[in-house]
């Protein structure tokens, strides 16, 4: 693959998620490393309810608007990357399948206080065997747990980088986003024109 | 009230005040392939055929090369009607697209180092 076409105007889109339970910081995070304020764009989506009497025989649908807030870095004239905060409730899971689509790979934010909030994106990430890393929020006053004590609560494959960042302050979130890329190298296959890496 | 060409007629307290399917014509299917990382580009070229004024705000939009989900952002419409917005005027000649192309290869390590590169000249 080679973009370096000078006559294509459009640079590669590239896309990382950032996940984990609703609060978390998603949209903090997202909006610290963006060099764009970050914006939010929203699907109607049409679903029928499940588990509710239904007494006429008459589909109960309901219409739901999940909004997904993004931001985006140029990292060079011939790439871009696209930060996708998930819908933080579990219900709009089938919507992640969608977001996830292409993604390079995942942050799952955690917040120590509400550790069990981001078991989903783990469990999600870990089924679909997308790359990911967990990051500790660490917020205000919020009793601060070793990344390895977190690891064993979550019960996280060794391999799986877990780092602290405060999702507020830009450089720590492209810290965050550093330790990801590596982590995806890490175990990405050697490509025959770059040799093997360790 | 702001003129149509001013952007979408909002309401303080009542929000937009057309309906988003209508600027779609209800239409819910985009002609072209699309997703919210597919990048669009004016063309230059004549707008042919009359488009509504969403369609001209959103042509304003592409000056360079833009997401489908900016540009729905700005709009503040659902991604699903920017989508067909755009593909109007992609096939009425305005825009040009380009679908994102990392589906085939989503670790390919060479973006991924590209991805790298990039993030450390942020710090």
């Amino acid at each position: 693959m080679d973009y370096d076409d000078s006559s294509d105007p459009f640079p590669t889109a590239l896309k990382i998620l950032i996940a984990g339970g609703f609060g978390v910081g998603k949209t903090t995070f997202t909006g610290a490393v963006s060099e764009i304020a970050p914006l939010s764009t929203e699907e109607l989506l049409t679903t029928v309810s499940e588990g509710t009497d239904d007494l006429t025989g008459v589909e109960n649908k309901t219409t739901t608007t999940v909004a997904m807030d993004f931001g985006r870095i140029t990292l060079d004239p011939g790439h871009v990357l696209y930060l996708f905060g998930t819908p933080g409730q579990e219900r709009f899971w089938f919507m992640w399948d969608e977001l996830s689509e292409g993604a390079l790979g995942a942050v799952v934010l955690a917040d120590t206080r509400r550790l069990e909030d981001c078991f989903a994106a783990v469990d999600f990430f870990e089924q679909r065997g997308m790359g990911f890393i967990v990051a500790i929020n660490e917020f205000d006053g919020g009793y601060r747990y070793e990344p390895e004590e977190v690891r064993s609560a979550i019960d996280l494959d060794p391999r799986v980088p877990v780092v602290r960042c405060d999702a507020r302050i830009s450089s720590s979130g492209i810290a965050t986003l550093l330790t990801l890329v590596k982590h995806l190298l890490a175990h990405a296959p050697a490509a025959p024109s770059y040799g093997a890496h360790t | 009230m702001a003129a149509p060409h001013d952007g979408p007629w909002l309401d303080e307290s009542a929000g937009r005040l057309v309906r988003p399917y209508t600027v779609s014509d209800g239409r819910t299917r985009p002609t072209a392939q699309m997703d919210l990382l597919t990048q669009v580009m004016a063309t230059g070229g004549p707008v042919i055929g009359y488009q509504g004024p969403d369609h001209t705000a959103a042509l304003g939009l592409c000056a360079a090369p833009t997401s489908v989900a900016e540009i729905a952002a700005q709009l503040k419409l659902p991604a699903v009607v920017t989508k067909v917005l755009l593909s109007d005027l992609v096939d009425c000649g305005a825009l040009t697209l380009r679908a994102p192309d990392f589906y085939h290869n989503p670790t390919d390590r060479s973006l991924l180092e590209a991805v790298l590169d990039g993030l450390r000249r942020q710090l």
